[in-house]
Protein backbone atom coordinates (compact mmCIF):
# COMPACT_ATOMS: atom_id res chain seq x y z
CA UNK A 1 0.00 0.00 0.00
CA UNK A 2 2.72 2.46 1.21
CA UNK A 3 4.95 1.14 -1.62
CA UNK A 4 1.69 1.74 -4.08
CA UNK A 5 1.24 5.10 -2.71
CA UNK A 6 4.95 5.93 -2.79
CA UNK A 7 5.58 4.62 -6.41
CA UNK A 8 2.41 6.84 -7.47
CA UNK A 9 4.07 10.29 -5.78
CA UNK A 10 7.45 9.71 -7.54
CA UNK A 11 5.84 8.29 -10.77
CA UNK A 12 3.22 11.92 -10.85
CA UNK A 13 6.43 14.52 -9.76
CA UNK A 14 8.83 13.16 -11.91
CA UNK A 15 6.12 13.10 -14.99
CA UNK A 16 4.64 16.47 -14.52
CA UNK A 17 8.33 17.75 -14.86
CA UNK A 18 9.00 15.86 -17.79
CA UNK A 19 5.23 17.01 -19.34
CA UNK A 20 6.19 20.81 -18.77
CA UNK A 21 8.79 20.32 -20.72
CA UNK A 22 7.01 19.06 -23.99
CA UNK A 23 9.54 20.22 -26.25
CA UNK A 24 11.74 17.29 -24.77
CA UNK A 25 9.20 14.72 -25.32
CA UNK A 26 8.88 16.17 -29.00
CA UNK A 27 12.25 16.04 -29.77
CA UNK A 28 12.87 12.10 -28.93
CA UNK A 29 9.77 11.71 -31.64
CA UNK A 30 11.73 12.93 -34.53
CA UNK A 31 14.10 10.07 -34.72
CA UNK A 32 11.54 7.38 -35.06
CA UNK A 33 9.03 9.49 -36.80
CA UNK A 34 11.96 9.74 -40.05
CA UNK A 35 12.62 6.38 -39.99
CA UNK A 36 9.28 5.37 -40.27
CA UNK A 37 9.23 7.76 -43.05
CA UNK A 38 12.54 7.42 -44.93
CA UNK A 39 13.68 3.81 -43.99
CA UNK A 40 10.22 1.95 -44.81
CA UNK A 41 11.08 2.48 -48.40
CA UNK A 42 14.23 0.77 -48.15
CA UNK A 43 12.92 -2.66 -46.24
CA UNK A 44 10.31 -2.82 -48.47
CA UNK A 45 12.96 -3.11 -51.37
CA UNK A 46 15.25 -5.27 -49.30
CA UNK A 47 12.42 -7.44 -47.67
CA UNK A 48 10.77 -7.82 -51.08
CA UNK A 49 7.29 -7.44 -50.10
CA UNK A 50 4.62 -6.19 -52.06
CA UNK A 51 2.79 -3.32 -50.31
CA UNK A 52 3.49 -0.83 -47.86
CA UNK A 53 1.40 -1.92 -45.32
CA UNK A 54 3.15 -5.05 -44.99
CA UNK A 55 6.29 -3.10 -44.91
CA UNK A 56 5.05 -1.05 -41.99
CA UNK A 57 4.03 -4.18 -40.22
CA UNK A 58 7.24 -5.42 -40.48
CA UNK A 59 9.49 -2.23 -39.44
CA UNK A 60 6.93 -0.75 -36.85
CA UNK A 61 7.42 -3.42 -33.90
CA UNK A 62 10.98 -3.30 -34.82
CA UNK A 63 10.44 0.64 -34.28
CA UNK A 64 8.92 0.26 -30.59
CA UNK A 65 12.14 -2.17 -29.85
CA UNK A 66 13.90 0.36 -30.41
CA UNK A 67 12.56 2.91 -28.83
CA UNK A 68 12.58 0.85 -25.93
CA UNK A 69 16.06 -0.08 -26.15
CA UNK A 70 17.40 3.43 -26.60
CA UNK A 71 15.13 5.37 -24.25
CA UNK A 72 15.85 2.74 -21.53
CA UNK A 73 19.42 2.14 -21.71
CA UNK A 74 19.37 6.24 -21.57
CA UNK A 75 17.20 6.64 -18.79
CA UNK A 76 19.91 5.98 -16.37
CA UNK A 77 21.18 10.04 -17.13
CA UNK A 78 17.96 10.96 -15.56
CA UNK A 79 19.31 9.26 -12.54
CA UNK A 80 22.65 10.35 -12.93
CA UNK A 81 21.04 14.03 -12.69
CA UNK A 82 18.65 13.57 -9.86
CA UNK A 83 21.64 11.60 -8.00
CA UNK A 84 24.00 15.11 -8.52
CA UNK A 85 21.52 17.37 -7.83
CA UNK A 86 20.93 15.79 -4.65
CA UNK A 87 16.93 15.01 -5.67
CA UNK A 88 17.70 11.35 -4.53
CA UNK A 89 19.71 12.31 -1.12
CA UNK A 90 16.52 14.67 -0.21
CA UNK A 91 14.09 11.87 -1.05
CA UNK A 92 15.96 9.29 0.99
CA UNK A 93 16.22 11.22 3.83
CA UNK A 94 11.89 11.06 4.20
CA UNK A 95 10.50 8.08 5.10
CA UNK A 96 9.28 7.36 1.38
CA UNK A 97 10.09 3.61 0.26
CA UNK A 98 13.29 3.53 -1.58
CA UNK A 99 11.52 1.01 -3.76
CA UNK A 100 8.82 3.67 -4.46
CA UNK A 101 11.44 6.08 -5.28
CA UNK A 102 12.89 3.62 -8.30
CA UNK A 103 9.85 1.89 -9.55
CA UNK A 104 7.98 5.50 -10.08
CA UNK A 105 11.01 6.68 -12.09
CA UNK A 106 10.73 3.28 -14.16
CA UNK A 107 6.76 4.04 -14.29
CA UNK A 108 7.52 7.13 -15.89
CA UNK A 109 9.72 5.66 -18.53
CA UNK A 110 6.68 2.78 -19.47
CA UNK A 111 3.98 5.54 -19.94
CA UNK A 112 6.50 7.86 -22.10
CA UNK A 113 7.49 5.11 -24.17
CA UNK A 114 4.18 3.92 -24.50
CA UNK A 115 2.80 7.74 -25.63
CA UNK A 116 5.42 7.75 -28.23
CA UNK A 117 4.88 4.26 -29.96
CA UNK A 118 1.13 5.00 -29.85
CA UNK A 119 2.25 8.31 -31.98
CA UNK A 120 4.31 6.13 -34.54
CA UNK A 121 1.65 4.18 -34.97
CA UNK A 122 -1.12 6.38 -35.55
CA UNK A 123 1.70 7.70 -38.15
CA UNK A 124 2.29 4.61 -39.41
CA UNK A 125 -1.89 4.23 -39.91
CA UNK A 126 -2.02 7.11 -42.25
CA UNK A 127 1.12 5.65 -44.03
CA UNK A 128 -0.63 2.64 -44.69
CA UNK A 129 -0.12 0.14 -42.09
CA UNK A 130 -3.20 -1.93 -40.90
CA UNK A 131 -3.42 -3.45 -37.17
CA UNK A 132 -6.35 -4.54 -34.67
CA UNK A 133 -6.45 -2.23 -31.60
CA UNK A 134 -6.85 -5.22 -29.09
CA UNK A 135 -3.35 -6.34 -30.73
CA UNK A 136 -1.47 -2.55 -30.33
CA UNK A 137 -2.64 -2.62 -26.86
CA UNK A 138 -1.12 -6.28 -26.29
CA UNK A 139 2.10 -5.23 -28.41
CA UNK A 140 2.09 -2.15 -26.14
CA UNK A 141 2.67 -4.61 -22.28
CA UNK A 142 5.33 -6.50 -23.90
CA UNK A 143 6.82 -3.21 -25.32
CA UNK A 144 6.48 -2.18 -21.26
CA UNK A 145 8.58 -4.89 -20.41
CA UNK A 146 11.31 -4.33 -22.71
CA UNK A 147 11.59 -0.61 -21.25
CA UNK A 148 11.58 -2.13 -17.65
CA UNK A 149 14.35 -3.88 -18.50
CA UNK A 150 15.89 -1.12 -20.86
CA UNK A 151 15.43 1.22 -18.13
CA UNK A 152 16.54 -0.98 -15.55
CA UNK A 153 19.58 -1.88 -16.59
CA UNK A 154 20.31 1.52 -17.34
CA UNK A 155 19.83 2.29 -13.11
CA UNK A 156 22.12 -0.37 -12.60
CA UNK A 157 24.90 1.32 -14.82
CA UNK A 158 24.31 4.67 -13.29
CA UNK A 159 24.80 3.51 -9.54
CA UNK A 160 27.67 1.31 -10.81
CA UNK A 161 29.41 4.33 -13.18
CA UNK A 162 28.43 7.35 -11.86
CA UNK A 163 29.80 9.69 -14.07
CA UNK A 164 28.50 11.88 -16.69
CA UNK A 165 31.01 10.99 -19.64
CA UNK A 166 31.68 7.56 -19.17
CA UNK A 167 27.94 6.45 -18.93
CA UNK A 168 27.25 7.59 -22.84
CA UNK A 169 29.84 5.38 -23.87
CA UNK A 170 28.97 2.23 -21.46
CA UNK A 171 25.33 2.90 -22.18
CA UNK A 172 25.76 2.93 -26.48
CA UNK A 173 27.94 0.26 -26.27
CA UNK A 174 25.71 -1.92 -24.85
CA UNK A 175 22.30 -0.50 -26.54
CA UNK A 176 24.30 -1.13 -30.29
CA UNK A 177 24.52 -4.84 -30.52
CA UNK A 178 21.76 -5.06 -28.33
CA UNK A 179 19.39 -3.10 -30.82
CA UNK A 180 21.55 -4.53 -33.89
CA UNK A 181 20.86 -7.95 -32.32
CA UNK A 182 16.91 -7.60 -31.61
CA UNK A 183 16.22 -6.68 -35.70
CA UNK A 184 15.71 -3.28 -34.94
CA UNK A 185 16.91 -2.43 -38.53
CA UNK A 186 16.20 -5.61 -40.62
CA UNK A 187 14.50 -8.41 -39.07
CA UNK A 188 16.67 -11.14 -37.51
CA UNK A 189 14.51 -13.75 -40.35
CA UNK A 190 16.80 -12.63 -42.64
CA UNK A 191 20.26 -12.80 -40.93
CA UNK A 192 22.84 -15.59 -40.90
CA UNK A 193 22.19 -18.33 -38.73
CA UNK A 194 25.21 -17.84 -36.48
CA UNK A 195 23.59 -13.88 -35.87
CA UNK A 196 20.40 -16.07 -35.01
CA UNK A 197 21.84 -17.90 -32.50
CA UNK A 198 23.71 -15.27 -31.01
CA UNK A 199 20.50 -13.30 -30.78
CA UNK A 200 18.84 -16.41 -28.63
CA UNK A 201 20.50 -14.97 -25.40
CA UNK A 202 19.01 -11.51 -26.42
CA UNK A 203 15.45 -10.64 -24.37
CA UNK A 204 14.54 -7.86 -26.29
CA UNK A 205 14.96 -9.87 -29.83
CA UNK A 206 12.46 -12.37 -28.27
CA UNK A 207 10.01 -9.32 -27.88
CA UNK A 208 10.90 -7.69 -30.89
CA UNK A 209 9.87 -11.36 -32.46
CA UNK A 210 7.12 -11.39 -30.20
CA UNK A 211 5.82 -7.70 -30.84
CA UNK A 212 5.75 -8.33 -34.75
CA UNK A 213 3.83 -11.51 -34.59
CA UNK A 214 1.39 -9.48 -32.74
CA UNK A 215 0.93 -6.90 -34.77
CA UNK A 216 0.90 -8.94 -37.90
CA UNK A 217 -2.13 -10.98 -35.95
CA UNK A 218 -0.57 -14.01 -35.53
CA UNK A 219 -1.65 -14.12 -31.43
CA UNK A 220 -1.72 -18.27 -31.46
CA UNK A 221 1.83 -18.71 -32.73
CA UNK A 222 4.52 -19.87 -30.32
CA UNK A 223 6.67 -16.71 -31.02
CA UNK A 224 3.99 -14.70 -29.05
CA UNK A 225 3.73 -16.47 -25.64
CA UNK A 226 7.79 -17.34 -25.62
CA UNK A 227 8.51 -13.77 -25.90
CA UNK A 228 6.03 -12.45 -23.86
CA UNK A 229 7.03 -15.17 -20.94
CA UNK A 230 10.93 -14.30 -21.76
CA UNK A 231 10.72 -11.01 -21.28
CA UNK A 232 8.06 -10.95 -18.55
CA UNK A 233 10.56 -13.05 -16.52
CA UNK A 234 13.30 -11.63 -17.20
CA UNK A 235 12.19 -7.64 -16.75
CA UNK A 236 11.09 -9.04 -13.35
CA UNK A 237 14.26 -10.05 -12.31
CA UNK A 238 16.08 -6.80 -13.36
CA UNK A 239 13.26 -4.73 -11.63
CA UNK A 240 14.24 -6.86 -8.33
CA UNK A 241 17.75 -6.83 -8.65
CA UNK A 242 18.11 -2.92 -9.46
CA UNK A 243 15.48 -2.66 -6.80
CA UNK A 244 17.93 -4.09 -4.60
CA UNK A 245 20.91 -2.23 -5.66
CA UNK A 246 19.32 0.99 -5.31
CA UNK A 247 17.87 0.33 -1.14
CA UNK A 248 21.39 -0.59 -0.63
CA UNK A 249 24.27 1.33 -2.70
CA UNK A 250 22.61 4.93 -3.65
CA UNK A 251 24.09 7.58 -1.21
CA UNK B 1 18.61 14.69 21.37
CA UNK B 2 22.22 12.90 19.46
CA UNK B 3 24.68 10.52 20.73
CA UNK B 4 27.37 9.37 18.75
CA UNK B 5 30.03 6.62 19.85
CA UNK B 6 32.66 5.55 17.76
CA UNK B 7 31.32 5.98 14.79
CA UNK B 8 32.91 5.43 11.28
CA UNK B 9 32.90 5.02 7.94
CA UNK B 10 35.58 3.96 5.40
CA UNK B 11 36.10 3.56 2.10
CA UNK B 12 37.25 1.65 -0.68
CA UNK B 13 40.50 3.55 -2.43
CA UNK B 14 40.92 5.27 -5.54
CA UNK B 15 42.22 2.60 -7.95
CA UNK B 16 45.95 1.70 -8.11
CA UNK B 17 46.28 1.38 -4.57
CA UNK B 18 44.98 -2.06 -4.55
CA UNK B 19 42.68 -3.81 -1.82
CA UNK B 20 43.26 -0.24 0.35
CA UNK B 21 40.43 1.99 1.82
CA UNK B 22 40.20 5.36 3.13
CA UNK B 23 38.98 5.79 6.67
CA UNK B 24 36.70 9.14 6.00
CA UNK B 25 35.58 9.04 9.63
CA UNK B 26 37.54 7.22 12.35
CA UNK B 27 35.79 6.96 15.72
CA UNK B 28 33.53 10.14 16.68
CA UNK B 29 31.75 10.69 19.34
CA UNK B 30 29.38 13.83 20.56
CA UNK B 31 26.47 14.88 22.29
CA UNK B 32 23.97 17.22 20.84
CA UNK B 33 21.85 19.24 23.59
CA UNK B 34 17.98 19.64 22.40
CA UNK B 35 17.59 23.02 21.66
CA UNK B 36 21.28 23.75 20.30
CA UNK B 37 22.82 24.96 17.25
CA UNK B 38 25.51 22.23 17.32
CA UNK B 39 28.63 22.82 14.89
CA UNK B 40 31.02 20.64 13.40
CA UNK B 41 33.86 22.36 12.20
CA UNK B 42 36.45 21.36 10.09
CA UNK B 43 38.49 21.69 7.02
CA UNK B 44 36.87 19.65 3.42
CA UNK B 45 37.94 16.24 3.75
CA UNK B 46 37.49 16.13 7.51
CA UNK B 47 35.00 13.95 7.51
CA UNK B 48 32.25 16.22 8.24
CA UNK B 49 30.24 15.21 5.33
CA UNK B 50 30.36 12.02 6.15
CA UNK B 51 29.43 11.82 9.53
CA UNK B 52 26.53 13.62 8.79
CA UNK B 53 25.62 11.29 6.00
CA UNK B 54 25.66 8.80 8.36
CA UNK B 55 23.71 10.39 10.96
CA UNK B 56 20.66 11.33 8.26
CA UNK B 57 20.81 7.84 7.35
CA UNK B 58 22.09 7.77 3.79
CA UNK B 59 25.14 6.10 4.48
CA UNK B 60 25.57 2.73 6.69
CA UNK B 61 28.05 3.26 9.25
CA UNK B 62 31.14 0.52 9.47
CA UNK B 63 31.18 0.98 13.02
CA UNK B 64 29.95 2.87 16.34
CA UNK B 65 26.43 3.61 17.52
CA UNK B 66 24.24 6.87 17.57
CA UNK B 67 20.80 7.99 19.03
CA UNK B 68 18.92 10.61 17.42
CA UNK B 69 15.37 11.86 18.88
CA UNK B 70 15.71 8.86 21.11
CA UNK B 71 15.38 6.30 17.81
CA UNK B 72 18.69 3.94 17.30
CA UNK B 73 20.42 4.75 13.88
CA UNK B 74 21.39 1.72 13.18
CA UNK B 75 18.03 -0.39 14.36
CA UNK B 76 15.34 1.63 13.57
CA UNK B 77 16.54 4.16 10.76
CA UNK B 78 12.61 4.11 9.62
CA UNK B 79 12.27 6.31 12.96
CA UNK B 80 14.76 8.47 12.68
CA UNK B 81 13.70 9.52 9.42
CA UNK B 82 10.27 10.88 10.62
CA UNK B 83 12.23 12.88 13.19
CA UNK B 84 15.31 14.86 10.74
CA UNK B 85 15.25 16.92 8.65
CA UNK B 86 18.76 16.72 6.32
CA UNK B 87 19.80 20.06 3.64
CA UNK B 88 22.85 19.02 1.66
CA UNK B 89 25.61 21.38 0.33
CA UNK B 90 24.32 20.90 -2.88
CA UNK B 91 20.71 21.40 -2.42
CA UNK B 92 18.22 19.08 -3.47
CA UNK B 93 16.01 20.21 -6.44
CA UNK B 94 15.70 20.04 -10.05
CA UNK B 95 16.69 22.79 -11.79
CA UNK B 96 13.25 22.93 -13.76
CA UNK B 97 10.51 22.55 -10.82
CA UNK B 98 9.43 25.34 -8.64
CA UNK B 99 9.70 26.04 -4.45
CA UNK B 100 5.70 24.77 -4.43
CA UNK B 101 5.86 22.11 -6.60
CA UNK B 102 8.84 20.54 -4.71
CA UNK B 103 7.23 21.55 -0.93
CA UNK B 104 4.17 20.07 -1.66
CA UNK B 105 6.50 16.83 -3.25
CA UNK B 106 8.46 16.84 0.39
CA UNK B 107 5.77 17.69 2.71
CA UNK B 108 3.68 14.44 0.67
CA UNK B 109 6.45 12.12 1.30
CA UNK B 110 6.12 12.33 4.69
CA UNK B 111 3.12 10.70 4.33
CA UNK B 112 0.61 13.75 4.74
CA UNK B 113 -2.02 13.65 2.45
CA UNK B 114 -2.30 16.17 -0.54
CA UNK B 115 -4.49 19.13 0.75
CA UNK B 116 -2.12 18.78 4.35
CA UNK B 117 0.59 18.74 1.90
CA UNK B 118 -0.42 21.89 -0.30
CA UNK B 119 -1.01 24.14 3.08
CA UNK B 120 2.50 22.91 4.72
CA UNK B 121 3.68 24.33 1.70
CA UNK B 122 1.82 27.09 1.38
CA UNK B 123 2.93 28.14 5.31
CA UNK B 124 6.72 27.27 4.35
CA UNK B 125 6.49 29.76 1.18
CA UNK B 126 5.53 32.49 3.37
CA UNK B 127 7.80 31.65 6.80
CA UNK B 128 10.86 31.40 4.31
CA UNK B 129 9.78 34.57 2.21
CA UNK B 130 9.70 32.85 -0.85
CA UNK B 131 6.36 34.49 -2.39
CA UNK B 132 7.16 35.83 -4.97
CA UNK B 133 9.24 33.22 -6.46
CA UNK B 134 7.37 29.89 -5.56
CA UNK B 135 6.15 29.42 -9.31
CA UNK B 136 9.13 30.61 -10.81
CA UNK B 137 11.17 27.76 -12.10
CA UNK B 138 14.29 26.84 -9.55
CA UNK B 139 17.45 27.47 -12.24
CA UNK B 140 16.29 31.06 -11.78
CA UNK B 141 16.58 31.85 -8.44
CA UNK B 142 19.68 33.48 -6.53
CA UNK B 143 21.79 31.43 -4.51
CA UNK B 144 20.49 32.28 -1.16
CA UNK B 145 17.02 31.78 -2.45
CA UNK B 146 17.76 28.20 -3.42
CA UNK B 147 19.14 27.98 -0.08
CA UNK B 148 16.65 29.18 1.51
CA UNK B 149 14.04 26.47 -0.49
CA UNK B 150 16.75 23.99 0.85
CA UNK B 151 16.32 24.79 4.09
CA UNK B 152 12.20 24.91 3.92
CA UNK B 153 12.36 21.93 1.91
CA UNK B 154 14.31 20.07 5.52
CA UNK B 155 11.96 21.65 7.84
CA UNK B 156 8.82 21.34 5.87
CA UNK B 157 7.47 18.44 8.15
CA UNK B 158 8.69 20.56 11.38
CA UNK B 159 11.31 18.07 12.69
CA UNK B 160 13.16 17.62 16.21
CA UNK B 161 16.26 17.50 14.46
CA UNK B 162 18.07 19.77 11.41
CA UNK B 163 21.26 18.92 9.64
CA UNK B 164 22.77 21.51 7.62
CA UNK B 165 25.75 20.59 5.50
CA UNK B 166 27.34 23.86 4.75
CA UNK B 167 24.61 26.07 5.00
CA UNK B 168 26.48 29.25 3.83
CA UNK B 169 29.04 27.58 1.39
CA UNK B 170 29.70 30.15 -1.26
CA UNK B 171 26.64 32.98 -0.54
CA UNK B 172 27.62 36.30 -0.83
CA UNK B 173 27.73 37.94 2.79
CA UNK B 174 24.16 39.51 2.89
CA UNK B 175 22.36 36.09 1.90
CA UNK B 176 25.14 34.43 4.69
CA UNK B 177 23.69 36.71 7.21
CA UNK B 178 20.41 36.51 6.46
CA UNK B 179 21.05 32.32 6.62
CA UNK B 180 22.33 32.58 9.82
CA UNK B 181 19.13 34.45 11.12
CA UNK B 182 17.07 31.40 9.58
CA UNK B 183 19.48 29.09 11.35
CA UNK B 184 18.78 31.01 14.98
CA UNK B 185 14.92 31.21 14.15
CA UNK B 186 14.56 27.05 13.54
CA UNK B 187 16.29 27.04 16.94
CA UNK B 188 14.38 29.66 18.44
CA UNK B 189 10.80 27.69 17.20
CA UNK B 190 12.71 24.21 19.68
CA UNK B 191 14.53 22.80 16.27
CA UNK B 192 17.69 21.41 17.77
CA UNK B 193 20.47 22.24 14.69
CA UNK B 194 23.59 20.09 13.46
CA UNK B 195 25.39 22.20 11.17
CA UNK B 196 29.01 21.87 9.23
CA UNK B 197 31.11 24.49 8.41
CA UNK B 198 34.73 24.96 7.63
CA UNK B 199 34.26 28.85 8.67
CA UNK B 200 35.24 29.89 11.69
CA UNK B 201 33.90 32.85 12.15
CA UNK B 202 30.19 30.75 11.47
CA UNK B 203 31.19 28.48 13.93
CA UNK B 204 32.08 31.73 16.70
CA UNK B 205 29.28 33.70 16.01
CA UNK B 206 26.26 30.98 15.06
CA UNK B 207 27.42 27.94 17.18
CA UNK B 208 26.24 27.34 20.71
CA UNK B 209 29.12 24.37 20.86
CA UNK B 210 30.81 22.96 18.36
CA UNK B 211 33.40 19.86 17.89
CA UNK B 212 36.17 20.39 15.21
CA UNK B 213 37.58 17.83 13.65
CA UNK B 214 40.06 16.86 11.75
CA UNK B 215 41.34 13.49 9.36
CA UNK B 216 37.79 12.06 10.82
CA UNK B 217 38.89 12.00 14.50
CA UNK B 218 37.20 14.88 17.08
CA UNK B 219 40.16 16.87 18.41
CA UNK B 220 38.05 19.28 20.57
CA UNK B 221 34.62 19.52 21.75
CA UNK B 222 33.15 22.92 23.98
CA UNK B 223 31.81 26.15 23.45
CA UNK B 224 33.45 28.66 20.76
CA UNK B 225 34.40 30.96 24.17
CA UNK B 226 35.56 27.87 26.28
CA UNK B 227 37.88 26.38 23.16
CA UNK B 228 39.28 29.61 23.06
CA UNK B 229 39.96 30.24 26.92
CA UNK B 230 41.97 27.05 26.42
CA UNK B 231 44.77 28.83 24.78
CA UNK B 232 45.35 31.31 27.65
CA UNK B 233 46.67 34.62 26.98
CA UNK B 234 47.14 36.31 23.54
CA UNK B 235 48.78 35.95 20.35
CA UNK B 236 51.24 37.78 18.94
CA UNK B 237 51.91 38.22 15.30
CA UNK B 238 54.57 38.84 13.69
CA UNK B 239 55.19 39.83 10.22
CA UNK B 240 58.71 39.38 8.40
CA UNK B 241 57.96 40.93 5.26
CA UNK B 242 59.84 44.09 4.72
CA UNK B 243 57.39 46.84 5.46
CA UNK B 244 59.06 48.84 2.22
CA UNK B 245 58.78 45.64 -0.09
CA UNK B 246 56.16 42.91 -1.22
CA UNK B 247 59.25 40.27 -1.29
CA UNK B 248 58.66 37.75 1.08
CA UNK B 249 61.30 37.11 3.60
CA UNK B 250 64.26 34.13 3.23
CA UNK B 251 63.15 31.15 4.67
CA UNK B 252 66.52 31.02 6.28
CA UNK B 253 65.44 34.01 8.13
CA UNK B 254 61.83 32.39 9.14
CA UNK B 255 63.75 29.33 10.88
CA UNK B 256 66.19 31.85 12.62
CA UNK B 257 63.13 34.12 14.20
CA UNK B 258 61.08 30.76 14.73
CA UNK B 259 64.19 29.62 17.01
CA UNK B 260 65.13 32.79 18.34
CA UNK B 261 61.25 33.43 20.04
CA UNK B 262 60.73 30.07 20.30
CA UNK B 263 63.72 30.45 22.99
CA UNK B 264 62.04 33.37 24.25
CA UNK B 265 60.39 32.45 27.84
CA UNK B 266 57.29 34.78 27.30
CA UNK B 267 56.53 32.53 24.04
CA UNK B 268 54.37 29.16 25.15
CA UNK B 269 54.52 28.24 21.21
CA UNK B 270 55.32 29.40 17.87
CA UNK B 271 53.99 28.55 14.75
CA UNK B 272 54.93 29.71 11.08
CA UNK B 273 52.34 30.76 8.91
CA UNK B 274 53.56 31.97 5.34
CA UNK B 275 55.51 34.49 5.85
CA UNK B 276 54.27 35.59 9.49
CA UNK B 277 55.21 33.77 12.94
CA UNK B 278 52.15 33.32 14.86
CA UNK B 279 53.09 33.51 18.70
CA UNK B 280 51.49 31.85 21.74
CA UNK B 281 51.88 34.37 24.50
CA UNK B 282 50.70 35.56 28.18
CA UNK B 283 50.10 39.23 27.33
CA UNK B 284 51.21 41.08 24.49
CA UNK B 285 51.00 43.95 26.19
CA UNK B 286 55.37 42.60 27.79
CA UNK B 287 55.82 40.49 24.78
CA UNK B 288 55.65 42.77 22.00
CA UNK B 289 58.75 44.96 23.32
CA UNK B 290 60.60 41.90 24.15
CA UNK B 291 59.97 40.47 20.64
CA UNK B 292 61.14 43.43 19.16
CA UNK B 293 64.65 43.81 21.07
CA UNK B 294 65.41 39.96 20.33
CA UNK B 295 64.97 40.46 16.45
CA UNK B 296 66.55 43.64 15.96
CA UNK B 297 69.48 42.56 18.30
CA UNK B 298 70.23 40.05 15.87
CA UNK B 299 69.24 42.05 12.95
CA UNK B 300 66.11 40.79 11.60
CA UNK B 301 63.75 43.99 11.18
CA UNK B 302 60.00 42.83 11.23
CA UNK B 303 57.54 44.70 8.90
CA UNK B 304 55.08 44.78 11.46
CA UNK B 305 53.73 43.14 14.95
CA UNK B 306 50.06 43.36 15.75
CA UNK B 307 47.76 41.34 18.75
CA UNK B 308 44.62 39.82 19.04
CA UNK B 309 42.35 37.50 21.48
CA UNK B 310 42.69 34.04 20.24
CA UNK B 311 40.28 32.52 17.95
CA UNK B 312 39.17 29.52 16.85
CA UNK B 313 41.66 29.01 14.37
CA UNK B 314 44.25 29.08 17.25
CA UNK B 315 42.80 26.37 18.47
CA UNK B 316 42.49 24.32 15.38
CA UNK B 317 46.38 25.15 15.31
CA UNK B 318 47.00 24.14 19.10
CA UNK B 319 45.00 20.56 18.17
CA UNK B 320 46.42 19.82 14.76
CA UNK B 321 49.20 21.93 14.07
CA UNK B 322 47.47 23.21 11.14
CA UNK B 323 46.03 26.05 10.54
CA UNK B 324 42.38 26.44 9.30
CA UNK B 325 42.46 29.45 7.19
CA UNK B 326 43.71 28.37 4.03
Amino acid sequence: MKLARDTWLTFQYETVLLIRNPSNIAITLIQPLTYLALFTPFLKGVMGVSTYGDAYQIYVPSLFAAMGIYSGLYAGFALLAAMHQGVISRCRVTPVSRIGLLLGRELMYVVLIAFQAVVITLAALVLGLRVQPANLLFALVLLSMMVLLGVSISFCLAMLVPNETVLPTVANSIAQPVALLAGVLIPLSVAPLWVRNVALWNPFAWGTRGMRAILEGQLRGSVVWEGSLIMAAVAVLAVVLTSQLFSREIA
Amino acid sequence: MIEASGLRKSYPAKRGRKGGTVDAVRGVDFAVRRGEIFGFLGPNGAGKTTTLRMLTTLIRPDGGDATIAGADLRRAPAQVRRQIGFVAQSGGTYDQSTARRDLVHQARMYGVSKSTAITLAEAAIVAFHLEDLADRRVATYSGGQRRRLDIALGVIHSPQVIFLDEPTAGLDPTSRARMWQEVRRLRDQGMTVFLTTHYLDEADALCDRISIIDAGLIVAEGTPSDLKREISGDVVIVDLAAADSAGAPEPATMLKAAKLLTDERCVHSCEAIDHTLRLYVDSAATAIPQVMRTLSSQGIEPGAIEYRRPSLDDVFLAKTGRTLAD
